[in-house]
């Protein structure tokens, strides 16, 4: 559990001034992160908003040390800089202790990132990969990635005559995560930042890999006013959309939140332009369809991790 | 100056130099003809011969991407690879010389696919001219030795910062068993020296950010920076190669010369085909033919003035090509040596694309070379003889 008091002495890995837009999600997801500890983090990210926005040169808006390299290899490059924080320790030349994140958006993770992201799991460093999901690629202009919902409006999965836009349902990553049996796998949402915090610390503690999947509500990408990000965060955690459970070892899972009341999909879809065809009657039976999964879905996590209905 | 001989292949002599250079980190991945290399060195790893952090990533995109994170940490780095291996690291292989890390690749040259082949030519590395790597070229196994060890001093001289390339002929030299020169291992320390980076990223103290997002207003001068940089290496690869010559008892040149101060008709070439092209050339000199040889060590940066100034006064000019440009014009050695030559003389230069793909570059090709060579010295022009660019050994 994060403690405020304790945690308002702590540094902050963002300085203000960066060049994210008003509401975005991610830069209050990294500075939940940040400051689940004192021990100085070396950041690594793929390239997409966070980078680019965070690191116009000659500008940095990082506290950190932080690299970037390209799109595809977050979890590659920052392999690199831990085995040599390890090689340098071991000779002497490194003297401080560090610890080692990785981020991604979802393209640079579901997607484009996805093996990089898995020979890291494999191999097994101290390394935290965070995505930060907005559930699209939000920095080339909302264009649909493997992590966008079924049924969302993209540009290149756009609404139409004879379209519902995209056609599928996002892949499983944090399962895939899990998949690899890695110490710790975690899903989180700003909206819970105690709950983001913790996991954080957990993620950051552990003897080797950990990876969590962190939902990002993007004002543009989703089609929101800016100031109601956290409470879109929240809806998703409570229509169970976007549960928050972890998992360790790839076999102990544990849900972390469960709704008092669980609420219906419809909260969630009508509060965001992306979904707004939706709403359309003759598209009723997708909402419908939507329901159903994200009901089955809920289920099985709960069965997985052992708790009631 | 202390040295044993000993019978080594390419590659052995690589994971050799790698040994006694014992970087902080190697990030690799597995491809023919690399292969023998890294698992030579696994072993000296294994054995407690070398101590560093091997990364076994699984892709050479991601080893090269490793070596970038590596690198920025502040960390001496290595990786190798070969054709396909380089192609899928190509992104981030300009990501490596723009971020000014010295890293330095032994790359052991194979035909790029397709149709796909693992045998040898210039492809690979050929691909990569333009990417702001400097490029050492062996002709044997003791080069691909000697050159490793000096690539390190020259890719982190503080006036470079540019990663290094040395390159070898696939299987023609990283398997032939060669005799070779293995110097001793306190000389070549006390040689390559230790990596003392100005920046990293493991400063707690002094946080960095690598890999800054570079607008309209900045991209061009840090390419103007990278450019100067790479003219700037001249003086330091000369320089390293002087201090090198007190280990191996020999001074590393741009280019190197056989039989070539008082030849009329010259071949130049790089790589494994100089060494057949020596004894061609011995051959021709009993017969009183006056043959000769130019051979590039360095091809980036590269270096026009040497060459130039080697053949201004030659009667007729072969340049030999291993990976074709498909330009309609010749082959990226080619266009170099006689855009070099263009305002020095007028002597008549052609084109040789050979051995693609790993097809043989037997004596019989190389004399029919000098052959022609000879026909255009009669005339003084190119074109009397041939076609300014030649496929040889091919059935057309």
């Amino acid at each position: 559990m994060a403690n405020l008091k304790e945690l308002n002495k702590r540094k902050e890995l963002l300085s203000g001034g960066h060049r994210m837009c008003a509401g975005c999600a991610s830069p209050m997801i990294i500075r939940q992160m940040g400051l689940s500890q004192e021990i100085p983090l070396v950041v690594g990210s793929a390239t997409g908003c966070l980078e680019v926005s965070t690191t116009p040169n000659p500008f940095t808006a990082w506290n950190s040390s932080f690299v970037h390299c390209a799109f595809e290899n977050s979890a590659a490059t920052v392999s690199g800089v831990e085995a040599a924080y390890r090689s340098l320790r071991r000779r002497g030349k490194v003297k401080d202790e560090l610890r080692f994140v990785a981020l991604g958006g979802d393209g640079g993770t579901y997607d484009i990132g996805l093996q990089s992201l898995s020979g890291m799991l494999e191999r097994g460093p101290r390394i935290l990969y965070l995505c930060y999901n907005n559930e699209a690629y939000m920095n080339t202009g909302v264009q649909r990635s493997g992590a966008t919902p079924l049924g969302s409006q993209t540009t290149t999965a756009p609404v139409g005559k004879e379209s519902i836009g995209k056609k599928q349902y996002p892949k499983d990553l944090t399962a895939i995560a899990v998949a690899h049996r890695i110490p710790f796998v975690a899903q989180a949402s700003p909206s819970h930042w105690n709950d983001l915090i913790t996991k954080s610390q957990k993620a950051l503690s552990v003897e080797g890999p950990a990876f969590m999947n962190v939902l990002s509500p993007c004002p543009l990408g989703w089609g929101y006013s800016s100031e109601k990000t956290i409470e879109l965060a929240k809806l998703a955690v409570d229509t169970c959309f976007w549960p928050l459970f972890e998992v360790e070892n790839g076999l102990t899972w544990k849900l972390s939140y469960k709704p008092a009341a669980k609420k219906p999909i419809t909260d969630y879809l009508k509060a965001q332009g992306r979904f707004r065809h939706l709403m359309r009657p003759e598209n009723a039976a997708v909402v419908e369809q939507i329901q159903k999964k994200v009901d089955d879905d809920w289920a099985a996590l709960l069965k997985r991790c052992g708790a009631e209905a | 100056m202390s040295k044993k001989l000993l019978a080594l292949t390419g590659n052995d002599a690589a994971a050799y130099a790698m040994k006694q250079i014992d970087p902080d980190v190697v990030a690799a991945y597995p491809i023919t003809p690399q292969t023998s290399l890294m698992e030579k060195f696994a072993q000296f790893v294994a054995d407690g011969e070398s101590n560093t952090e091997i990364v076994l990533v699984e892709s050479e995109h991601s080893a090269m991407s490793a070596c970038v994170g590596a690198s920025c940490a502040g960390a001496r780095v290595m990786t190798a690879t070969s054709s396909q291996g380089l192609a899928l690291m190509w992104e981030v292989v300009y990501i490596a010389s723009s971020y000014r890390l010295p890293i330095v690749m032994p790359l052991v040259n194979r035909a790029l696919s397709g149709p796909i082949n693992i045998h040898c030519d210039h492809s690979d590395a050929m691909g990569i001219r333009d990417s702001g790597w400097i490029q050492l070229w062996a002709e044997n196994a003791q080069e691909v030795y000697d050159n490793l060890l000096q690539a390190i001093r020259i890719a982190e001289n503080p006036d470079v910062l540019l990663p290094v390339v040395v390159n070898y002929d696939g299987f023609i030299i990283s398997h032939a068993i060669e005799n070779m020169y293995i110097y001793d291992n306190d000389e070549v320390k006390k040689f390559v020296g230790e990596y003392k980076p100005k920046y990293t990223l493991l400063d707690p103290k002094k946080p960095t950010t690598f890999g800054s997002f570079d607008l309209p207003d900045y991209y061009f001068e840090h390419r103007r920076q990278m450019a100067g940089a790479m003219s700037g290496s001249k003086k330091v690869i000369a320089d390293v190669a002087k201090e090198f010559s007190k280990i191996c008892g020999r001074e590393y040149k741009f280019i190197e010369g056989y039989k070539l101060e008082d030849a009329e008709i010259v071949i130049v070439a790089l790589g494994s085909t100089v060494g057949t092209a020596r004894a061609v050339v011995d051959d021709l000199r009993e017969k009183g033919v006056k043959a000769g040889i130019l051979k590039i060590r360095v091809f980036r940066p590269f270096p026009e003035e040497e060459i130039a100034s080697a053949l201004k006064d030659k009667k007729a000019v072969a340049v030999l090509d291993r990976a074709d440009a498909l330009n309609a014009v010749g082959g990226p050695i080619f266009d170099e040596v006689r855009s070099g030559l263009y305002k020095k003389s007028n002597t008549p230069v052609v084109n040789y694309i050979y051995g693609l793909g790993g097809r043989d570059m037997g004596l019989a090709e190389i004399n029919k070379v000098y052959s022609d060579l000879a026909d255009i010295a009669k005339t003084g022009k190119a074109d009397s003889v041939r076609n300014l660019v030649t496929y040889l050994g091919v059935r057309d």
